[in-house]
């Protein structure tokens, strides 16, 4: 069992590690529970569509995602014809046709999620020289990850007394330096969910987060099930070679 | 012209074969009759675990770089493109991104296995010194791999440490000018460096070649440090130590699938998932985990050649390693005072490695200077005096002897001599 014990340490020494270059940095954000969270846990599909519309009315205004093709949605349980109605909704760039002219036509599920912004210079131009993030990875991107969506997005507040913030900016809890171009923008029943879902901040957060972690790792789901079935082959592997191994063995001494 | 000789196998196709190119009698002799001694523990499976691993990082790099694109404004897209769109390419990369670190691993807990039982003393000096070349390539094909996803940490990773080459007076700025292949890190840079991540693991492939021939001579140490005496000292390498690594390596990957299915990012930095900018700098720049004690060294020192030195050199110094340690005696078991030292010099690594992931200043930077004192205190003036100057506790006849109180079975098929010395 010396393996196991030695395997154990360097498993914790790695931790121990990595962590500490991780907590070197930035504000406590608090955790928050998740139904992804865990060896079990999988995307809570109805959170993730209610985190899409959120996504498509209040965020895509100024924010692009522009890694994830529209056809990821299918992760969260939208159906084809669904989707096809969804990448219809948004008009694409494309071209040049035969004429050598570029245009554009309505999306099909395998388009990208148009960007509002044409480059980073007009978003940038567009929000007062800040440059809203791109929110493919945002999840991943962040130290905290979707608690620190959660937190970042609940996190608007009044300033303290003694801290001036400067003009366009707004002061948030957890951000780095506190200021940030991005105004508060989730209101309660700032969108109307269509499953009936009272849409408070905490609520909104809570199903933005879920989303972005869906599109930031959208094989979340697979990768843990499949975890659980190579782990549970390793470990009756592992017994059987223990086995063979005791076996063999006990003819030496 | 020599007489084809006459072969073992039954296989009559095999035996054709091994009268001209005997590669079977020759993995037979070293894989099958190989003398293990037979006191050795889980400690000595990590050599095999670090081998799979290598394995492992070719087949799964092979993978990745046909789905990658080596251009400053694909590579983070195509990263992402596997993540995503490539069949199991999300897989795939967690896999090689993780087994990195599980590489190194396996190799660190390799090394102070071989300091703790001294394995690099006589007659394996040589084997040493290849183990030594192949961390030192190992740490080179790792950093240049880290730069290949082109997020931020790639980009100022690399700036940072292709910039300490130009502390060398002369000859810095020329090298740092080769290594980017212009004037910043840039487009060029991210090319050559993939073209190196994709050649290097086949040098540290011969390397290990070399490293597990040289050990095939000398033999492998043991617990004990003693030299096996004759066949009631070992037991073949087939099938006793190949179904104990075995199990060995099946724990090792259990540890590994842990971090690939359910943490695959722990060990990497967020700032990673953020596409490479110039014009931005991170708040703290950090290397990956298994470079931390080496970059504690390196800003621990006030002057900035003096921490390229330092860092170089605390490597540098391994390489003298069987020269600067004058005991005769190779295991810690015996060397009661080298015993602690050893601990203390462990604890001192993880230390350094701490303090390398804090912002250099404050206590932390005071912790990492005594912490890289300590470390070269103990190679250069520790290790040589304690030679002399410690009574080391009387090692016994043989490993038989040791182990089974009075002498064993003889493994089955042991008829091998206790020592390969070619």
């Amino acid at each position: 069992m010396r393996a196991l014990k030695t395997a154990i340490l360097s498993a914790a020494l790695a931790l121990g590690i990595a962590g500490a270059a991780q907590a070197a940095e930035g504000v406590h954000i608090p955790k928050q529970s998740w139904p992804h969270a865990g060896i079990f846990g999988t995307i809570d599909k109805a959170a993730a569509q209610r985190g899409f519309q959120i996504y498509k009315e209040v965020c895509s205004a100024c924010h692009s995602m522009h890694l994830a093709p529209i056809r990821t949605l299918a992760g969260i349980g939208f159906k084809e014809d669904e989707l096809k109605g969804i990448a219809a909704g948004y008009e694409v760039h494309a071209g040049p046709n035969d004429a050598g002219e570029m245009f554009m036509r309505p999306g099909v599920p395998a388009d990208r999620f148009p960007s509002p912004f044409p480059n980073d210079q007009a978003a940038r131009a567009a929000n007062g020289g800040a440059l809203p993030p791109d929110l493919s990875l945002m999840a991943k991107a962040r130290v905290g990850g979707e608690d620190y969506i959660y937190a970042f997005l609940t996190g608007f507040e009044e300033p303290p007394p003694d801290v001036h913030v400067m003009e366009g900016m707004n002061y948030n809890k957890v951000f780095p330096g506190h200021q940030v171009g991005m105004p508060n923008i989730l209101q309660p029943d700032g969108v109307t969910f269509a499953d009936g879902t009272k849409a408070t901040v905490e609520q909104q957060a809570h199903d933005v987060a879920t989303f972005l972690t869906f599109v930031a790792e959208p094989h979340l789901d697979a990768r843990k099930q499949m975890g659980v079935k190579v782990i549970l082959f390793l470990l009756v592997l592992a017994g059987l070679m223990y086995a063979v191994k005791r076996k063999m063995w006990s003819t030496l001494h | 012209m020599a007489q084809v000789q006459a072969t073992k196998f039954k296989n009559p196709v095999v035996n054709w074969i091994d009268s001209r190119l005997p590669i079977f009698t020759m993995l037979d002799h070293e894989y099958n009759h190989y003398p293990m001694p037979r006191n050795v523990n889980y400690l000595w499976a990590f050599g095999a675990i670090a081998g799979i691993m290598l394995v492992i990082m070719i087949a799964t790099g092979l993978f990745l770089a046909m789905q990658y694109s080596s251009h400053t404004s694909l590579a983070f897209d195509s990263v992402e493109r596997i993540m995503r769109d490539v069949n199991y390419g999300w897989l795939i990369r967690y896999v090689h991104a993780n087994g990195a670190s599980m590489f190194f691993i396996a190799v660190y807990i390799h090394m102070f296995r071989g300091l703790y039982y001294g394995s690099y003393k006589a007659p394996r000096e040589i084997l040493w010194i290849l183990g030594v070349l192949i961390f030192l390539v190992m740490m080179g094909t790792a950093f240049m791999g880290y730069v290949l996803p082109w997020g931020q940490m790639s980009f100022w990773g690399a700036t940072v440490i292709t910039n300490l080459f130009s502390a060398f007076p002369i000859v810095g700025d020329p090298i740092v000018t080769l290594l980017w292949g212009g004037f910043s890190v840039d487009n060029p840079t991210l090319n050559r460096f993939f073209a190196l991540h994709f050649l290097l693991p086949f040098v540290l492939l011969g390397l290990v070649i070399l490293h597990t021939a040289a050990l095939h001579v000398c033999g492998s140490n043991n617990p004990l440090g003693i030299d096996p005496k004759g066949p009631q000292d070992t037991v073949p390498f087939n099938p006793y130590v190949t179904v104990k690594d075995g199990f060995a390596v099946v724990i090792f990957m259990i540890i590994f699938a842990v971090f690939v299915f359910f943490m695959p990012n722990y060990m990497g930095h967020p700032d990673n998932y953020i596409p490479a900018n110039p014009l931005v700098t991170p708040a703290h720049i950090v290397p990956e985990w298994y470079f931390l004690p080496f970059y504690a060294m390196l800003r621990a020192i006030p002057d900035k050649l003096g921490g390229v030195l330092a860092m170089f050199g605390s490597i540098a110094l391994l390489f003298f390693l069987p020269w600067l340690d004058r005991s005769k005696v190779r295991s810690c078991k015996f060397r009661p005072v080298y015993r602690q030292f050893f601990w203390i010099l462990a604890i001192d690594a993880l230390i350094l490695g701490y303090a390398g992931s804090q912002p250099a200043e404050g206590s932390w930077l005071i912790i990492a200077r005594i912490g890289t004192f300590y470390y070269f205190f103990h190679f250069l003036v520790l290790l040589p005096v304690l030679g002399k100057l410690e009574r080391p506790r009387p090692l016994p006849n043989s490993i038989s002897e040791s182990v089974l109180k009075g002498g064993g079975a003889i493994a089955a098929g042991a008829h091998a001599k206790p020592m390969e010395k070619a």
